[in-house]
């Protein structure tokens, strides 16, 4: 087995494999460029060497720094994580020529995957499913007409080298398939240098479910089930689960059956992921395989008890897998939430700098639930623009899809991130989707149920009142509390009352409590009572409290006269009054937010390094505005309709906050 | 028997009633409450004791005689927050518009005059259309029995002004003189002389919000402390203030149960300090890691926005904080924060309030504006202030303390009793940049060897050790130590004495 090992990642993923070569007794490398070196994988190895600048391109994929790093430290492998280097032939090539060892796949199977066009020739002759659709190259519109006529419509016409939508259209037509033809070969060009183009049948509604794969260099190969990661946003995954909902036996046993030809097929080792799409009748199509550990990795190891990246180590060291086929099953259900920092009430733009606030929940594991929770940063840490806006992958595992739905539930509540734009709610949001719950989704399951974006969940009459409930017993807890402050008039003292009234956000409950040593009873007008338990302190910016039996988490936040209670992607004004107070605020008058839509605000926390126009300009859509930079990054604002200056509010040299406003219009 | 304590109800009935249904509904139809609806908030339920309920005005004039209602447009008494004592006067715009005749002056005395023999702080509510004009000098008279008794109890009670609809003229001297002014936004004004009289003479032409408003005491003014949304929300922040107020100079600061641990470490602290030292960084953060429960009741929020000022609790007792906010005009001191500073500092030495102060000071603000506007004498209201407070002082330096600004922000000189500072910290007469300039000025053609010199600056003067060496600093610490190292500082201090020499009063540089 190897001593030492470099990990030529960061993030999560470095601090992931850095875990497990701890427990398997291997000494660690990190390596780190200017941006991460406070970086929580970089506290974590057993040493560290300084790569470069910020910018990927000029540390962590710059092949020849890395060769530096393992040469200075004596590494005897490498593990490349996802991204980055992991899936570059020629960084494998250049690690065989020094002797060391890739925790990976071969070259050859690198570059044969690599591809899409040769990745999928190859995977139709090992027998695997493959979208209906023409390989070969295409020479022009009509022959794109043509071919697209005989697969039949709807057909995908895709860059060959392409990613990330770029050089993709769909058709339904002669009409778009002849000008999807052109555009995407022009975008493929400007894009990838690389303008070939195929088009395939379009499945709709499909589901994306992939299976991973598990090789060795003795000949064995086990496929450790599937992953369903549908729930995607423009090809970005945010939720993953193992199994799929969908899968029967048969269908599992021949996707895993067919991934393990391809991979035999390519002389495949280590850990790799053959992606599939999958339509509605169960029909599975071979998308591409992943030759390297996926993000989502970690459902696959909740369901099947597996170390991944303990095996890909193992296989790399020449060692043979530990198990056959026959020996994994699934056990139970897993699911993936991942955090980003990208703001959902604005669009998901992606939010940068210091996380104030960063305790996730704790990790546990218990015969019925489990939490774990895949980070790479820390509280005090900075969200930094140069990689991936990925915070954390909070798994959560239990014997059924519903029990580990709502363990996630609970652990999203009970997630407490501060001082940076998050998608938290939404993911919440999507928890409580009814069909997102049923299983019925597909990969246009965002598009679908939110298409004007995101504006926070609605929660249901049921668990408004636990909220209130929950409220109302910390509402007189505080009251309770200030009631004992010094000074008081002897025998004069406050009564905390019985009688309340909570506004969440406009809907009144009229409450009684009955408050005792473990809790409180808390009585609706209509003669129900939820009994509520916690001990939930004053002050306390988690409330993790019973409410009939059942785990309510809130973040609590004290706003001016009441709460700001955020929980299953709701964020609540939450007030809770007497009778009397309650009567007497409902006489004050609804005040409309400000009307912004006359103020150019910024966007994001940044210094204002220019104005470019001044107070009675008449400005154009379009025209920049002001040049904000943040995280050394300059960012034009821009005029979203035709105006005129007004007032400028800021200038040059100022460092403003998300929503301070730079200039008026009139 | 019993007819004669119906009586009773019956005129308790009709005094309560105000100004009748009519002037009421108009009252919350402009979004207000009325004069004993606004107690009702402010005051524990059921704890207000009214006073002088059917004392009525004497006038004469202009027909007054023929319209005597019980109470004269006030109602005042005392009641408890917390189950701690007030006292509480409260205009009632219902009745002849909350103008201040000599009988409404003297209900409002008697309450003041009770409180400062009491010892408990008075809360005023201002609704009031100004002078009762009928009685002429009368009222006059009855604003400035007022006055009189608002700086009689200045410093020996706390104070507090609402602003909860038109306060013009002569109205605006008493809040003005007392130690918290808080206003409702769209619904309260305050001006000398109101929009007409403004027209007239000057031609200009304001609203009154603009002239007067929440908006502009905030921000422009500084008039005001503080704004809320509406009646309800005001009273229920200034119920929160009076939580953090002795109830007068006699005691000390309340103390409440609390549940934060005074020894909690804050890791993240650690990292507040940016690398690059122009990047500024949020002061707010470090106060919520500081303050018990992350509870921080800021003074003057939209004012003068580079320095902080409000209160926090440590052990559940009331701590002042003033702090350098590195965010705006990068922590600068300048006219308007020194004043605003000044005037908080000396509010929490009048209250025994000990004062928590956290530095990372480039200065001050250099320019023309500041010169002409009296920086020299704004700035030294300041080193004024601390130099002559006598409560606990805790001084924690994160980062610049440069010049003359690093001798104003409480430092060991002025009587600062713990004095910390972070590693971080850079306690110099200037910027490196700026004092190489000045060493090396026959240097400055040659960048290489001016960037050497700051370089070897930056070394030997850009860290709190050369301070520590002299004394000026009793401890570095570690920024996540930092709640740990204040709470106990504060505790060791609990039984501080000192006096100044005795005078009549000090003359500081108003």
């Amino acid at each position: 087995m190897f001593k030492k090992i470099l990990i030529a990642n960061r993030g999560e993923i470095a601090c992931r494999v850095i875990k497990t070569a701890r427990k398997m007794g291997i000494a660690t490398v990190a390596v780190y460029s200017d941006a991460d070196r406070n970086a929580l994988h970089v506290s974590m190895a057993d040493e560290a060497v300084h790569i470069g600048p910020a910018p990927a391109n000029q540390s962590y994929i710059v092949i020849d720094k890395i060769m530096q790093a393992i040469r200075q430290t004596g590494a005897e492998a490498v593990h490349p994580g996802y991204g980055f280097l992991s899936e570059n032939p020629k960084f494998a090539a250049a690690l065989a020529a020094e002797g060391v060892a890739f925790i990976g796949p071969p070259t050859g199977a690198i570059e044969a995957m690599g591809d899409k066009i040769t990745s999928k020739k190859l995977a139709s002759e090992a027998g695997v499913s493959t979208v209906p659709g023409y390989m070969g190259l295409i020479a022009d519109e009509a022959e794109a007409v043509r071919i697209s006529g005989q697969i039949g419509y709807p057909v995908m016409i895709k860059a060959s080298a392409g990613g990330g939508g770029k050089g993709m259209r769909i058709a339904w037509d002669d009409v778009q398939a002849a000008e999807g033809f052109l555009s995407s070969k022009n975008e493929a060009a400007a894009s990838f240098g690389d303008d070939r183009i195929f088009i395939e049948k379009f499945v709709t509604q499909p589901r994306h479910i992939e299976i991973q794969v598990l090789a060795d260099s003795h000949g064995n190969c086990v496929y450790l089930h599937e992953r369903e990661c549908s729930i995607q946003r423009r090809n970005q995954k945010v939720i993953e689960e193992a199994p799929s909902p969908f899968l029967d036996e048969a269908t599992r046993r021949a996707m895993g059956e067919q991934a393990c030809a391809l991979a035999q097929s390519v002389g495949y080792t280590s850990a790799g992921t053959v992606e599939f799409i999958v339509d509605s009748a169960r029909n599975f199509y071979f998308l591409e395989m992943n030759t390297r550990l996926q993000v989502e990795h970690p459902v696959t190891e909740l369901i099947t008890g597996v170390d991944l990246v303990e095996q890909m180590i193992r296989v790399a060291a020449g060692e043979a897998l530990p198990f056959a086929q026959s020996d994994l099953k699934i056990n139970g259900w897993a699911v993936e939430s991942r955090l980003y920092a990208e703001d959902p009430y604005r669009n998901f733009l992606p939010s940068i700098g210091r996380l104030t606030r960063y305790r996730p929940p704790a990790e546990s594991t218990t015969p019925t639930r489990a939490v774990r929770n895949d980070t790479g940063v820390f509280e005090g840490g900075e969200i930094s623009m140069f990689y991936d806006p990925m915070i954390a992958k909070l798994c959560t595992w239990a014997p059924t899809r519903a029990a580990a739905i709502d363990e996630m539930r609970v652990a999203l509540d009970a997630f407490e991130l501060e001082g940076i734009g998050h998608n938290l709610p939404f993911l919440s949001a999507v928890m409580d989707h009814p069909r997102f719950v049923s299983g019925e989704i597909s990969t246009a399951f965002i598009e679908e149920e939110y298409p004007d974006g995101f504006q926070g969940a609605t929660l249901d009459t049921a668990l408004l009142r636990r909220v209130a409930a929950a409220a109302c017993a910390m509402h007189r807890v505080s009251e309770v509390r200030r009631s004992r402050i010094s000074g008081r008039i002897d025998n004069h003292e406050r009564k905390v009352g019985n009688d309340w009234v909570v506004n969440l956000q406009g809907e009144k409950f009229a409450v009684q409590i009955a408050a005792d040593a473990s809790g409180a009873d808390v009585g609706f007008d209509d003669g129900t009572r939820l009994r509520v338990t916690a001990d939930w302190k004053p002050g306390q910016p988690l409330a993790c409290l019973i409410v009939d039996g059942s785990p309510l988490v809130m973040k609590v936040a004290k706003i001016p006269g009441g709460f700001r209670l955020r929980l299953r992607g709701a964020d609540l004004k939450v007030h809770v009054r007497t009778p009397r107070q309650a009567e007497l605020a409902a006489l004050m008058p609804e005040k409309l937010p400000p009307d912004t839509s006359r103020f150019l605000l910024c966007p994001m926390p940044g210094l204002v390094v220019k104005i470019s126009v001044a107070e009675g300009d008449e400005v154009q859509e379009g025209q920049a505005l002001a040049t904000v930079e943040a995280m050394k990054m300059e960012n034009i604002l821009r005029a979203e309709r035709r105006g005129i200056v007004k007032r400028l509010a800021a200038s040059p040299g100022a460092s403003l906050r998300v929503d301070d406003v730079i200039m008026e219009f009139e | 028997m019993k007819d004669i304590l119906q009586q009773l109800e019956d005129r308790r009935a009709i005094a309560r009633s105000g100004g009748g249904d009519a002037r009421i509904a108009a009252q919350h139809a402009k979004g207000k409450l009325t004069a004993r609806e606004r107690i009702d908030l402010l005051l524990d339920e059921g704890s207000f004791e009214e006073f002088d309920m059917f004392m009525a005005h004497r006038c004469t004039e202009f027909g007054m005689q023929e319209h005597r209602p019980a109470g004269d447009g006030v109602v005042t008494g005392w009641g408890t927050v917390n189950g701690r004592i007030i006292y509480v006067f409260s205009q009632d715009f219902t009745v002849f518009g909350g103008s201040l005749s000599e009988t409404h002056a003297a209900k409002i005395a008697k309450i003041m005059d009770m409180a400062l023999q009491n010892g408990a702080p008075v809360v005023g509510i201002n609704d009031s259309g100004g002078a009762r004009i009928q009685e002429g000098v009368a009222s006059l008279a009855g604003y400035a029995e007022v006055f009189q008794r608002n700086i009689m109890g200045s410093g020996v009670i706390p104070q507090i002004s609402m602003i909860m609809g038109p306060c013009a003229g002569g109205a605006v001297y008493s809040p003005a003189m007392t130690d918290f002014i808080f206003m409702v936004k769209d619904s309260s004004y305050m001006f000398v002389t109101g929009p007409d009289v403004v027209k007239t003479v000057t031609n200009e032409v304001v609203t009154a919000e603009e002239l007067g408003g929440a908006s502009t005491h905030t921000r422009k003014s500084a008039v005001a402390d503080g704004a809320f949304e509406n009646d309800v929300e005001a009273l229920s922040e200034v119920r929160r203030l009076i939580d953090f107020l002795p109830l007068s100079n006699r005691e000390k600061p309340p103390v409440r149960p609390f549940f934060d641990d005074p020894s909690r470490l804050e890791p993240s602290l650690d990292t507040l300090i940016p690398e690059n030292p122009n990047q500024p960084y949020d002061m707010k953060e470090l106060i919520h890691k500081l303050a018990d429960e992350g509870d921080f009741f800021e003074i003057q929020a939209e004012y003068a926005k580079n320095i902080l000022i409000g209160f926090i609790r440590l052990e559940g007792s009331t701590v002042g904080v003033v702090a350098n906010q590195p965010m705006v005009l990068a922590g600068c001191l300048d006219i308007d924060s020194s004043r605003k500073a000044a005037r908080f500092v000396r509010f929490c030495d009048a209250f025994e309030i000990p004062i928590l102060t956290l530095v990372d000071v480039p200065g001050f603000l250099p320019g023309t504006t500041q010169e002409h506007g009296g920086v020299i004498k704004h700035g030294a209201k300041l080193i004024f202030a601390y130099g002559e407070a006598t409560v606990p002082k805790v001084t924690v330096i994160t980062r610049k303390a440069y010049g003359g600004a690093y001798d104003v922000m409480s430092s060991k000189h002025l009587r600062g009793d713990f004095n910390y500072a972070w590693p971080t910290a850079e306690i110099a007469v200037m910027g490196a940049k700026g004092a190489v300039e000045i060493l090396y000025r026959s240097e400055l053609g040659d960048a290489d060897k001016i960037a050497a010199r700051v370089k070897d600056y930056e070394t030997r003067f850009a860290n709190p050790f050369v301070a520590a060496e002299k004394g000026f600093i009793d401890e570095v610490i570690m920024p996540h130590s930092t709640r740990r190292r204040i709470t106990r500082a504060f505790a060791s201090l609990r039984g501080k004495q000192q006096t100044n020499p005795w005078k009549k009063h000090d003359n500081i540089p108003l």
